[in-house]
């Protein structure tokens, strides 16, 4: 799958990383490259074959309905790079 | 006091209960071998301090007759896993000076047995690579020379540092974690042991999550004894991860020394990959020939889509971590760059934070789970992923390990295969499939190459079936009689 | 009962389908240790694993699991016994993982049904298409700042239940019955507190309309709906106002709005143009849920009696009206306390002093039904009163108000302010004979044939004895001594 400058554009804005327009060039072919190097996939057929979904047959754990975490605002926060008070602080978002 | 950094874990243990010597010496002498070795960049953070306090605590336990089975061991770990108060970065720029409020149950279990935190040691940023040069603490330097060679080789990656510094004497062991090889291959270029558990043996809980379903935590040792009395200690069921397997350890390190005679061994000849040099086709019959020698029956296997791992893993571990890189957004921890509005503050927070690798996967990633393509990518990728656990289950029908070579190559100098993603990739041609299929595998040291360097051999065994991986590579250990001092 | 909205160019009708979020009862969260109560400290109620720290893991919180189990069985639903977690990838604040833990193709309760109880009496129903479980965001803050946003995670990670309905309702009343008919059963269950102010149970509408015969149109999701009252105003205006683009030709963009509680109007929400990608897939942190059939079993006997099936009965076994039944068990409470002032009584009188009486009153005072201050024991006792001829009518419902107002018993009352009826029959002979010769005239006056003054000399009686005298014999005493 060739991956033109317009799909690395709207990729990068999916995943919120700034890509240069120098980078994106550069970014379309690598991308390209791998993708087109991963399509051998379609070489195996496929039908009716389940997709994995956990490779070691577990149960899923369940916890009990206790709580046992939180009031520790402090650990939370400690490391954040910008608060006010008791709260996370963030550039003004617009609904 | 070199001599004491060249013990093993298992002598050194031996040592200390023995009262020839201090954990506070031990470390000591660690600490300063750490000193001198700078110049590899194994470590991105030296917790001296923090080491001698564990080692004098230590040294009071065994006083006491208290002593558990880690005490006052020198232990390095990778910077993947969160330690309390200490930075855990996972070698990225965007989580400078994290410090995590809670411990990794890994490391935990490390603590709680007794051993003595050396530092964290470097890696590909977020443990995306195969060489460790992706960090952003900059490249490990591999122990290891090409003879009559000076130049700088890497120590294979994600794990390089764990290996570089476990190879160099800067630990006793060494954890790392194994995604699609992070702990074989570069046990492989450094000549160490390295082993990835089952999947499910070890908690993640605490663990900077690569691609969740692949990511294990596993030994790096001198010895595959070492690595049995690791594995012990980091086992166990952890409730706080939903995909830790419920299931007693075993006492790895008393399976060991029964021989392995009657041990069926398949050999894939799809491992026979393409370009892979004479050296390496060789020293895989030899380890044939070592097994074979102790009594093993060695037959030929079929493991039909294992050219299909590769590619498969690149699109399962890359999806999965563009989820879990999600997180660093610089609203809660880590780097921050500001914007003009909150999606800018994203944006330009992870341009910055990111290198050039995790952007490529986070970018790969995103693509193939986006609208349109899921189904072509992702959900092909996993249906491969079940043909490829399947090719594994029926072997294990009529074999109890398979035997491999663990990387394509020997070590290949900093900033080679840097311009070729693809290259880059195939290190981990031949770990990928058992990471797929969640299996258990290890690399020990079984030679060198013809330039000097040394050379892996991979044992895959059946799941939670690490006692008989353990076996198979102590037999092979045996037999190639490695040193791991060669490099000095 | 499809609501026609006429419009200049012939009659339309409404298309709505409603998602419920329904926040799970519970005390820890449905992947973390961490605690639900409302109005907590910022932060105070967020552990590593709802900050989305480095290597935090979720693990299930079973209650939850059960809570969905319990509501899909309330809602008479297909329970999935193989169900998949997955991630819906995102990036806003107030989601610290960028992702939300959500069940997207394999949700744990599929198809169900609701029957909606109309104010005629009769029923409808609607389809419930799926119920899954999934995540709450964290709370943005805009006003604290106009600079900035302030993100608080309390609510992050709390257990929801979506609750999609098939676009089978028609018309705002209909919505309104359906929003309320889901309260109740939740509130039966008790996997929900169904309190929409506090954002306990909060809603989307898709809207749209078409004419008859027609395909359905293009649909608006309408957002921000804090109560059933402004769904229905939501849902009114949107579908006048996509009729009247219609009408002038104009396109209904598929698109998010908000709806103004102030102006009762829907706006495009700001922000939100470009399209969404959530890049859903199985969350490899967690496996599948696969949920063991006695265990479903088990929670389905022990439900409790649900609002439809109490309403059946209460029809069949107390003789109520569909609609007086439909109003007694919209709460549990109600029903409850009706069934314990109804034992051994007239369950239609007493039914009728509820719904009227008690009701108004409690409304009026703003208090409810467990805070009523006539407990359902001595509502019975009132309503005792009057079937053995102690009181009237007219004197319980001052009875009743005293009661209401003091808490005290109805024979306290009766007893202390001599409101005992009058049945001796010859007190009340010479009240009459008193009230006969003071109103000779009209006395004559009725012999004369003017019937309608009896109605006069009962009311004189009646005054005379300050309403205690019984009815029924003031009426046969006064008959016999006028024909004499
Ligand atoms: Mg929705
Ligand atoms: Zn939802």
């Amino acid at each position: 799958m060739a991956v033109d400058e317009a799909t690395v554009s709207k990729i990068a804005r999916l995943a919120r990383i700034a890509i240069s327009e120098q980078e994106r060039s550069g970014l379309a072919d690598e991308l390209s490259h791998i993708l087109t190097w991963v399509e051998r996939l379609n070489e195996v057929d496929t039908e009716g074959v389940a997709p994995m979904t956990s490779v070691v047959a577990v149960k899923l754990a369940q916890r009990a309905d206790k709580v046992s975490d939180g009031d520790r605002s402090d650990d939370i926060l400690a490391n954040a790079p910008r608060r006010d008070g008791d709260y996370f602080v963030v550039p003004k978002v617009i609904e | 006091m070199a001599v004491l950094i060249d013990l093993t874990l298992a002598a050194a243990r031996d040592g200390l209960e023995g009262g020839g010597f201090s954990a506070r010496e031990l470390t000591q002498a660690h600490l300063d071998a750490m000193a001198e070795a700078r110049p590899l960049n194994a470590y991105v953070a030296e917790t001296a301090e923090r080491a001698l306090a564990d080692a004098d605590r230590a040294d009071e336990r065994r006083r006491r007759g208290e002593a558990t089975p880690l005490e006052g061991l020198p232990i390095a770990v990778k910077d993947l896993f969160c330690t309390r108060g200490v930075a855990s970065t996972a070698g990225s720029h965007i989580l400078k000076g994290f410090v995590p409020p809670y411990e990794s149950t890994v490391t935990a279990n490390l603590w709680a047995t007794g051993a003595v935190m050396l530092g964290k040691t470097n890696m590909d940023e977020f443990a995306m690579g195969s060489a460790n040069v992706t960090s952003a603490y900059g490249p490990v330097v591999n122990p290891w020379r090409r003879r009559g060679d000076d130049t700088r080789l890497v120590p294979g990656g994600s794990s390089g540092g764990s290996t570089a510094a476990t190879a160099a004497r800067l630990c006793l062991a060494a954890i790392g974690t194994d995604t699609g090889g992070s702990i074989r291959q570069p046990a492989a270029f450094c000549g160490v042991v390295g082993m990835k558990p089952t999947y499910g043996r070890c908690s993640r809980f605490g663990m900077i999550a690569f691609a969740s379903s692949l990511d294990q935590a596993g030994p790096i040792t001198r010895s595959v004894q070492d690595a049995a009395i690791m594995l012990a200690v980091m086992a166990g069921y952890d409730p706080r991860d939903s995909t830790s397997v419920n299931r007693p350890v075993p006492d790895y390190e008393s399976s060991l020394g029964t021989g392995i005679e009657g041990l069926r061994v398949g050999v894939p000849k799809e491992y026979r990959v393409d370009g892979m040099p004479a050296e390496i086709g060789a020293l895989w019959q030899r380890g044939v020939n070592w097994l074979t020698d102790q009594g093993t029956e060695v037959r030929e296997i079929c493991l039909p889509h294992t050219e299909y791992a590769l590619p498969t893993y690149y699109i399962v571990a890359p999806a999965e971590a563009s989820s879990n890189l999600a997180r660093y957004d610089g609203v809660r921890y880590g780097l921050r760059v500001d914007g003009d509005s909150v999606d800018d503050m994203y944006e330009r927070t992870r341009a910055a934070g990111f290198g050039a690798e995790v952007k490529r996967r986070v970018l790969i990633g995103t693509y193939v789970l986006s609208a349109g393509y899921y189904d072509a990518y992702y959900l092909k990728a996993q249906k491969l992923r079940t043909l490829i656990a399947e090719d594994f289950r029926r072997a294990f029908e009529s074999v109890d390990v398979i035997l491999t070579p663990t990387t394509p190559f020997a070590a290949f100098p900093i900033g080679d295969k840097l311009d070729d993603p693809i290259a880059m990739y195939l290190n981990d041609v031949l770990t990928a499939p058992s990471s797929l299929a969640g299996l258990p595998a290890i690399s020990v040291p079984a030679g060198l190459s013809t330039e000097g360097l040394p050379l892996g051999l991979q044992v895959i065994g059946a799941p939670f079936d690490e006692e008989t991986v353990l076996r198979a590579a102590e037999a092979l250990e045996q037999a190639a009689d490695f040193d791991g001092s060669g490099w000095r | 009962m499809t609501a026609r909205i006429a419009g200049r160019t012939g009659d339309f009708e409404m298309v709505i389908g409603l998602e419920v979020h329904a926040q799970v009862v519970s005390n820890a969260k449905l992947f973390s240790g961490a605690g639900t109560a409302f109005g907590a400290e910022p932060n105070c109620q967020v552990s590593p694993v709802d900050a989305a720290m480095p290597g935090m893991l979720p693990v299930i919180n079973e209650f939850c699991v059960e809570q969905a189990v319990r509501t899909g069985l309330g809602l008479k639903a297909e329970i999935n016994s193989f169900s998949v977690f997955d991630r819906k990838n995102y990036f806003y604040p107030d989601l610290p993982a960028g992702y939300q833990i959500s069940q997207y193709s394999q949700p744990i309760v599929g198809r169900g049904s609701i029957l909606l109880d109309m104010d005629d009496g009769a029923t409808r129903e609607v389809g419930i298409t799926r119920l899954h479980l999934e995540q709450d965001a964290g709370k943005s803050v805009h006003d604290r700042d106009p600079q900035v946003t302030h993100v608080d995670l309390n609510r992050n990670g709390i257990a929801l239940m979506e609750i999609v309905s098939e676009p089978d309702i028609r018309s705002a009343q209909e919505a309104g019955a359906y929003l309320r008919k889901l309260r109740s059963i939740l509130r039966y269950l008790g996997t929900c507190d169904g309190n929409m102010e506090q954002g306990s149970m909060r809603c989307d509408a898709n809207v749209s309309v078409r004419r008859d015969g027609e395909p359905y149109g293009i649909r608006c999701e309408i957002k921000n709906l804090n109560s059933v009252r402004n769904v229905m105003r939501a849902i009114d205006y949107e579908a006048g106002r996509q009729v009247e683009a219609i009408e002038d030709g104009d396109e209904v963009a598929q698109e998010t709005r908000l709806f103004d509680a102030a102006k009762g109007t829907t706006r495009t929400m700001r922000g939100k143009e470009e399209a969404h990608d959530y890049r859903y897939f199985p969350d490899p942190d967690l496996v599948p849920l696969v949920l063991d059939p006695d265990w479903i079993a088990a929670i389905e006997a022990a439900l409790p009696e649900l609002p439809d099936d109490k309403k059946n009965r209460f029809v069949e076994a107390y003789g109520l009206s569909s609609y007086d039944a439909g109003v007694l068990v919209s709460e549990r409470a109600c029903a409850e306390y009706f069934e314990t002032a109804a034992q051994g009584r007239d369950p239609k009188v007493v039914a009728n002093w509820l719904t009227v009486e008690l009701f108004g009153a409690l409304n009026k005072a703003a208090l409810d039904i467990d805070q009523s201050p006539v407990s359902a024991r001595a509502l019975g006792g009132l309503v005792d009163l009057i079937a053995d001829a102690t009181i009237s009518g007219r004197i319980a419902k001052e009875v009743f108000a005293e009661m209401f107002e003091t808490g005290r018993e109805a024979s306290e009352i009766v007893a202390e302010k001599g409101l005992k009826q009058v049945t001796d029959t010859r007190e009340i002979e010479a009240v009459v004979d008193t009230v006969l010769a003071e109103h000779g005239n009209k006395v004559a006056e009725f012999r004369a044939g003017k019937e309608k003054l009896f109605g006069f000399l009962v009311g004189q009686v009646m005054k005379a004895t300050k309403g205690k005298a019984n009815p029924k014999s003031v009426n046969e005493i006064l008959r016999m001594r006028l024909s004499d």
